[in-house]
């Protein structure tokens, strides 16, 4: 059959665009909900209400954004055992339990949480309405961790033995699928880059109004938050990006040296900073390195040796007999470097937005600013001029798109990468697919799907751009007085809902 | 009783729950188009379900994820072989999610209004399929020696699974004007009973002809017993429902759907997904089910956690218990 209509490369692109496309909406929905949890407690601990604003203003997009992380989350549930029976087959003895885990512990928590608290603000008091978002942002956390304990066990199976007679595998060791090396540091490197996107986007809202002298209580404090929460997530995000890196070496040799563009295997090896290659001949044509940063990234030292993608690809045939086990090398060298480029541009934009926007450290005392003021983005000893201080501004508007660029781009290199393996060194990609499932119904699928996303995404940018623009709402009389009792105040039977659909 | 009996039982529990809980707010759904005389109306029905829709819908993923766990091989068969309308549903499960949250998200009426519209398509064709495909599932089809499905997506609208869809589409819709009943005050209350009672006649029938149908098929003395709970748990609501005890209807009617789904997995056991091919081609608890040791640490998930999810979505609804009416619906800040 013709290669682009093959089931496998059609399925394969359904599960990249439906997965890229929820994966938009997770990194904001976890970070979201920690976020709005923080403002909130903010508000019920010290009472100022422009914390109770700015946790009404991000809880709002907050619920806008978990909407769409919600729907399109049904489909993942799914859509293995549509366009994925033999792989469903084989591996559901072991990849099943963390999704059931995911649906029994994290799923239900959220779900049954976030109804508490969107509708809770008249029918619960204060502090449990309180813990019901916290409970929210911790079975997002346990959603994420469990469903990347399933994704390292494609990426390093471990914990399981091949039952020939069931021609299957099958789950020996539950604990260590959910505590080996490979998930730690997914789970490490994804929460911190959630944070880093909801670090970005909470910064970019903020400067949009700050620029615009609007909303500046609010605003003000929102930067701050965000710009933290950009720095150090960011930062988190390159150490465990360095140390996932390291166990993908020893674990996917073949991952690495295609993310590098790295034909032959090298000592000390550089790392490449562009690289444009004949991938039938296997080298490359151009290439600026930096000699022996490979080595360092790969082993901690500027020394040793980095095998290369023509020497893993002759070790891996040797080992799982004749074959290409090369991934698509373009896609895994591009995606790697959009991953660390876009990731690590936002981070230094937060740093800087962290240093122009300083409150008393090194900064001359005529330029302080009190709570109610636009901060001035002070360089040295003067503030920047307006042409400056507007870029800065628009920069970090900007700076919302980059850890989704980076994010989706993660996901590609790792996924592809790790190609031609659906689980790597057991099972591939081409042995996966439904042998039932015809071309007509994954091109319905994948086209339905496809429309259906893209509306949604223009309506959900829309919804959320005029939220944003509308800024905090003002409080209420309701919103000041919450109820002492759960189940609301029986005094006022006929009071309109606080919150109604 | 072994591990993969006992989960069978489970799988069972989950779509019970799925479709006792979700099954009022579909139900609740296509009300909005059928019993609600204005846009506030509408909006009375649809914050009825508005804190606990989504909570309900887990039960389906539950249900999705404990399959693939505990039954890789009815997973991967069910799901790529109902390939189209699960399909439907899904898209339908995307659409109705959305337009819950982002219905009263804009002012403009022509915004609201189409969401209104897809709510009601939303609720009522998953209603529907659901329905189909569980006709389809105990009746068996057409499956391989490798357990694939072989057999065309129109095979599937047979007359014994299009009845089973009706079912369980009329079945929910009373099941959701009960719990409307329960929920509301005012003029829409004793409308919504009114309704219950004109739905609730046409389930009855439906029901009982579709269940003696099954009976008829593939039952046996339990099947028979849970048969006859089911159809005299409906006849209970019903009367509930015009003694006005609403409270009473709605466990009744809950009951009805509790003894109908397991008359259907009894009926099914110990198949899972008969094979009309072959009999040897029909997946079993044996032949679909996990190795032990996946099945025992799901068993301590499943006892552990349900119970726990059970008393916090419970508490949800203690919380919500009040009464909404029209006079309850303000004008959102836009």
């Amino acid at each position: 059959m013709d290669l682009a209509l093959a089931p496998e490369t059609l399925a394969r692109w359904q599960f990249g665009i439906t997965t890229v496309y929820h994966f938009l909406f997770v990194p904001l929905t976890i970070s979201l909900a920690a976020l709005t949890a923080g403002l909130q407690t903010a508000w019920v601990r010290t009472e100022k209400e422009k914390y109770l604003r700015a946790t009404k203003f991000w809880g709002k997009l907050f619920l806008i954004n978990i909407a769409m992380g919600v729907v399109t989350g049904i489909v993942q549930e799914f859509q293995f055992g549509m366009n994925w029976s033999d792989y469903s087959r084989f591996v559901g003895d072991v990849f099943g339990a963390p999704l059931a885990f995911e649906a029994l512990i994290a799923f239900f928590f959220e779900s049954t949480f976030i109804g508490l608290w969107i509708f809770g603000w008249d029918r619960l008091p204060k502090k449990i309405h309180l813990a019901c978002i916290w409970m929210v942002s911790i079975g997002t956390l346990l959603s994420a961790y469990f469903i990347l304990a399933a994704n390292s066990w494609m990426q390093h199976p471990v914990g399981y033995r091949i039952n020939e007679e069931k021609g299957r595998a099958e789950l020996t060791d539950f604990w260590l699928v959910l505590t080996q090396n490979t998930t730690l540091n997914q789970v490490f490197h994804s929460f911190s880059a959630a944070f880093l996107t909801g670090g970005a986007f909470m910064a970019g809202i903020a400067a949009f109004h700050l620029m615009r002298r609007k909303h500046v209580p609010v605003m003000r404090t929102s930067l701050r938050l965000g710009l933290v929460t950009l720095a150090v997530g960011g930062l988190l995000t390159a150490i465990s990006g360095d140390t996932l890196g390291k166990v993908m070496y020893e674990q996917q040799p073949m991952k690495m040296a295609a993310a590098e563009a790295l034909w032959d295997g090298e000592e000390p090896a550089p790392f490449s900073v562009f690289a444009y290659g004949d991938v039938d001949e296997g080298h490359n044509k151009v290439a600026l390195e930096i000699p022996g940063l490979l080595s360092f990234l790969a082993h901690s030292d500027f020394e040793s040796y980095v095998p290369g993608i023509n020497d893993t690809n002759e070790a891996l045939q040797e080992k799982f007999g004749p074959g290409d086990y090369k991934p698509i090398v373009p896609v895994a060298y591009w995606g790697f470097r959009w991953m660390i480029g876009f990731g690590m541009a936002s981070l230094a934009l937060g740093v800087l937005g962290l240093w122009l926007t300083r409150k008393k450290f090194l900064l001359p005392a005529a330029y302080r600013t009190g709570e109610d003021e636009v901060p001035h983005l002070v360089l040295f000893r003067r503030p920047l001029g307006a042409r400056l201080g507007r870029l800065y501004w628009l920069l970090t508007v900007w700076t919302m798109a980059f850890p989704l660029i980076a994010n989706a781009w993660g996901w590609i290199f790792t996924e592809m990468g790790r190609q031609p393996w659906v689980v790597y060194g057991v099972m591939q990609t081409r042995d996966a697919v439904s042998p039932g499932a015809s071309t007509v119904e994954v091109v319905t699928s994948l086209s339905v799907f496809t429309a259906l996303y893209a509306a949604l995404a223009v309506i959900e940018v829309k919804l959320l751009a005029k939220y944003v623009k509308a800024g905090p709402p003002e409080l209420t009389e309701s919103d000041l007085n919450p109820p002492t009792k759960v189940g609301g105040d029986p005094r006022d039977a006929d009071k309109p809902m606080a919150f109604s659909y | 009783m072994e591990l993969h009996d006992i989960w069978f039982v489970l799988i069972a529990v989950l779509w019970t729950g799925y479709f006792f809980l979700e099954g009022f707010d579909f139900g609740v759904g296509v009300l909005t188009r059928l019993l609600a005389r204005d846009r506030t109306e509408k909006r009375v029905l649809i914050n009825t379900i508005g804190p606990v829709w989504d909570g309900n819908e887990v039960w389906l993923l539950t249900a999705g994820g404990a399959t693939f766990a505990a039954f890789p091989e009815w997973y991967a068969t069910l799901f790529s072989g109902f390939y189209l309308p699960l399909l439907a549903i899904l898209i339908c499960l995307i659409i109705r999610g959305v337009a819950f949250e982002y219905r009263a998200k804009r002012p403009e009426e022509s915004w609201q209004r189409r969401w209104e519209t897809a709510i009601f398509w939303t609720s009522l064709i998953p209603a529907f399929l659901w329905g189909v495909a569980f006709g389809n599932i105990v009746r068996g089809v057409k499956l391989d020696a490798d357990f694939e499905y072989v057999g065309h997506v129109w095979e599937l609208l047979n007359p014994y699974a299009l009845l089973g869809g009706l079912v369980t589409l009329t079945l929910f819709t009373f099941h959701g004007a009960v719990f409307t009943a329960l929920k509301t005050v005012g003029e829409i209350r004793q409308r919504a009973r009114t309704m219950a009672t004109r739905v609730g006649l046409v389930t009855a029938v439906l029901a009982a002809a579709f269940l003696l149908w099954t009976q008829a098929d593939k039952g046996d003395g339990t099947s028979l017993i849970a048969l006859v709970a089911a159809v005299a748990a409906l006849v209970a609501a019903l009367a509930a429902n015009r003694a006005g005890r609403e409270g009473w209807s709605f466990a009744f009617s809950g009951v009805t759907i509790v003894a109908a789904v397991a008359m259907l997995f009894l009926t099914l056991f110990p198949n899972v997904m008969p094979s009309t091919l072959n009999e040897d081609w029909s997946l079993t608890v044996t032949n679909a089910s996990s190795s032990p040791y996946t099945l025992k640490i799901m068993t301590w998930l499943a006892v552990i956690a349900t119970p726990v999810v059970l008393l916090y979505q419970g508490w949800t609804y203690w919380v919500f218990r009040k009464r909404i009416g029209t006079q309850h619906i303000a004008d959102p800040v836009h």
